[in-house]
């Protein structure tokens, strides 16, 4: 097996769905003469031409509109947002006219593409340019959300987004693409949306988690106490609720750990739909991990206290499992 | 000389009426650039990082143009432009090597500058971001009936956002007093102006919105000095926003893992010949205020001072973990006091 950095599993995603279907173009800042910000889209310029790997001004409003527009007359775009932060000023685009173009032509017209963004903390970007803003677009009927955690579920999810009838916004944990792994790619390998996936298996507690956090969750599970057991969830919306509910009536407990404010995160939604559809198997309450309620820090110590630490994780989950009572979050202990 | 013989930002702003000051400032900020990449390559600074060294004229040139209590909006590349509005070198520094010593407490990092007492507004890391701003922070200026200012400077990719757009004719419209400072240096991160912008000047655009569209050689602050005290002079009396256009250069990549490969030969030195330092020191010499062959000397004592805000800024600890809860919101606990511009 090959060991490829990840960043390379984008990069095959994108070349490989270009090379598959003539209508996949992509749009974004720096993405073809330069190889793109992060260099997920090094060579792509040269394999497939200026006219579908297409350099744009700093208008994101723009070319995430033209993306809409092409998307309904026949094109497939996959539009780069280099920072999740900047769809901020092209936001309408995608969730009022993208996701509900279906809705308003009663299915005639639908906006088949992609909006692809580095996201997530860790690495001292500061509070402009860290947060995984994924509840921006989980709660627009319309649009899908994934996350990719690994090489494999970077190649496999995008090609599902690029494949997707319908807008799919695909978060890229920023901290993972210098991240080294064992991968042999297989250009037929697709991960369903809307499918979670088991990564450990366990009996004392769910813990349901996705992004780079699927790594905190595996190590914390290796060093805690308790046997836990591990999903990543993926899609978040629309999320799998199936493997949710069938591992937590199997282990009795449900932990979610999320790269999100307690406020935001997707977790509440996981808990409320557990607790109101498997109230009986649980042993002890939902309990979720999450980010304080504060913009992501600068300073290095700070910011990773901030983020959940497998120690930190281990030790959330073995109280619940020990007690049966939700413990409090760090900052509140604090205080 | 006054460089960072004063640790208070209103005082070295003051400073800047002093013609030797105002070369001494552009030295201290191509020497504070020189030390963040130095920095970087010692590990004290994390994520990104983006210089301006070049950009030394425009940013002395406007700071010395418009007073203490005139607002400032700008970008992630704004050290310059703190430094030159009065923000200590230790108290940048600072915030890029995430210290408590920092203009934010080592919150913010690189691209999030801020020192209210010299107007300086946090600097945004999101395109287009502060031109908006700048024309709220003028309407309140009129509103409250004196004739303060706002500059938002941003950078010449910048003008091919909505936000752009909007703010000038939301400014031209409402006759606000708001200086647009577009720093033309030719790229927008690894991109020429010319694959992104049909226009070579950014200035024209002033036409659409029926405001003055002003081009300036950016590497000589006694021009853009000269442009700024117009615009902001126009502002003042109530006759409404202009677009200043600085052509410019930033001698280093976009950022710091840019190595800049896509400039075409030769561009890089023909901006080095025009160097906005040399360039004043020159006039320096010619007006009797410098000694021949007194650059040199000025150069090295900055570098020291810089040196010693350095070691200044190491020395101190990063923020406590309480900080991250702190200044969230009124009832955070931070023990915020808000500032009152115009109070006086
Ligand atoms: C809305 C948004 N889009 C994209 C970016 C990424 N970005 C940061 S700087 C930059 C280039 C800006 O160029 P310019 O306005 O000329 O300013 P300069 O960096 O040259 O000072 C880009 C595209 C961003 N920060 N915000
Ligand atoms: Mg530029």
């Amino acid at each position: 097996m090959a060991k490829i950095w990840i960043r390379q599993a984008v990069l095959r995603a994108l070349d490989d769905a270009m090379t598959d279907d003539p209508t996949v173009i992509m749009m974004g800042e720096d993405i073809a003469a330069a190889g793109g910000p992060f260099k997920v889209t090094e060579g792509l310029l040269a394999a497939h031409g200026p006219d579908r790997v297409i350099d744009t001004p700093i208008s994101e409003m723009a070319f995430m509109g033209a993306a809409v527009g092409a998307a309904v007359c026949g094109m497939k775009p996959v539009v780069e947002m280099m920072f999740i932060e900047f769809i901020g000023v092209a936001l309408d685009q995608l969730t009022t006219q993208a996701a509900t173009m279906r809705y308003l032509s009663r299915g005639r017209l639908t906006a088949p593409l992609v909006v692809r963004a580095s996201a997530g903390a860790g690495q001292g970007f500061g509070c402009q340019h860290s947060q995984m803003l994924d509840h921006w677009f989980r709660g627009t009927p319309g649009l899908k959300v994934v996350v990719t955690s690994n090489a494999r579920t970077t190649y496999g999810l995008l090609r599902s987004a690029i494949e997707d009838p319908d807008p799919v916004v695909v978060l890229e944990p920023r901290v993972l693409y210098a991240e080294r792994e064992e991968y042999e790619f297989d250009r037929n390998y697709r991960i369903p949306l809307g499918q979670a996936e088991i990564v450990r298996k366990g009996t004392d507690a769910t813990l349901v988690t996705c992004g780079s956090m699927v790594r905190v969750a595996l190590a914390a599970a290796e060093s805690s106490k308790a046997n836990i057991e591990v999903i990543d969830l993926l899609t978040l919306w629309p999320w799998d609720r199936k493997t949710v509910a069938d591992s937590v009536a199997r282990t009795g407990r449900l932990v979610t750990l999320e790269e999100a404010p307690e406020g935001s995160g997707w977790g509440g939604d996981v808990v409320s739909h557990i607790a109101i559809q498997a109230f009986g198997s649980l042993k002890a309450p939902p309990h979720r991990i999450t980010l304080p309620e504060a913009p992501v820090p600068y300073s290095g110590p700070l910011e990773a206290r901030f983020l959940p630490s497998p120690a930190y994780v281990a030790e959330q989950v073995d109280a619940l499992v020990s007690t049966n009572k939700s413990p409090a979050p760090w900052w509140r202990n604090a205080a | 000389m006054t460089i960072s013989n004063s640790n208070a930002p209103v005082a070295r702003r003051e400073a800047l009426k002093d013609r030797l000051e105002q070369l001494t400032r552009m030295i201290e900020i191509r020497s504070v650039e020189e030390r963040i990449q130095k920095l970087f390559a010692e590990g004290h600074v994390r994520g990104s990082t983006h210089l301006a060294n070049g950009q030394e004229a425009v940013s002395v040139g406007i700071a010395r143009s418009i007073d203490p209590d005139d607002i400032v909006t700008c970008t992630y590349r704004g050290h310059g432009h703190a430094l030159a509005l009065g923000v200590t070198p230790a108290a940048v520094l600072g915030e890029i090597c995430g210290r408590v010593i920092g203009c934010a407490g080592g919150l913010g990092g690189s691209m999030h500058l801020v020192e209210p007492s010299v107007g300086l507004l946090p600097t945004a890391a999101i395109i287009g971001a502060g031109l908006p701003i700048a024309c709220g922070a003028a309407m309140a200026a009129r509103a409250r009936g004196n004739d303060r200012v706002a500059v938002a400077i941003f950078g010449d990719g910048s003008a091919n956002i909505g936000a752009f757009h909007e703010s000038l004719n939301f400014a031209a419209i409402r006759k606000l007093p708001v200086v647009f400072v577009c720093e033309n240096n030719l790229y927008g991160e690894y991109t020429r102006i010319q694959l992104s912008t049909p226009v070579e000047d950014i200035a024209v655009r002033a036409a659409s919105y029926n405001m003055p569209g002003v081009i300036v050689d950016g590497q000589d602050a006694d021009k853009v000095a000269e442009a700024m005290a117009e615009a902001v002079a126009r502002a003042r009396r109530g006759d409404g926003p202009s677009l200043v256009e600085m052509k410019t250069y930033r001698y280093s990549g976009h950022s710091r893992s840019d190595p800049a490969t896509y400039r075409p030969a030769g561009e890089l030195d023909a901006w080095l010949k025009r160097d906005p330092i040399d360039i004043f020191a020159n006039r320096m010499v010619e007006e009797n205020i410098l000694a021949a062959g007194g650059l040199d000397k000025l150069k090295a004592e900055v570098r020291e001072a810089v040196e010693l805000a350095t070691a200044e800024v190491l020395q101190s600890p990063g923020p406590e973990l309480g900080e991250i809860m702190a200044h969230v919101g009124a009832y955070s606990g931070g023990g915020d006091q808000r500032w009152n511009f115009w109070s006086k």
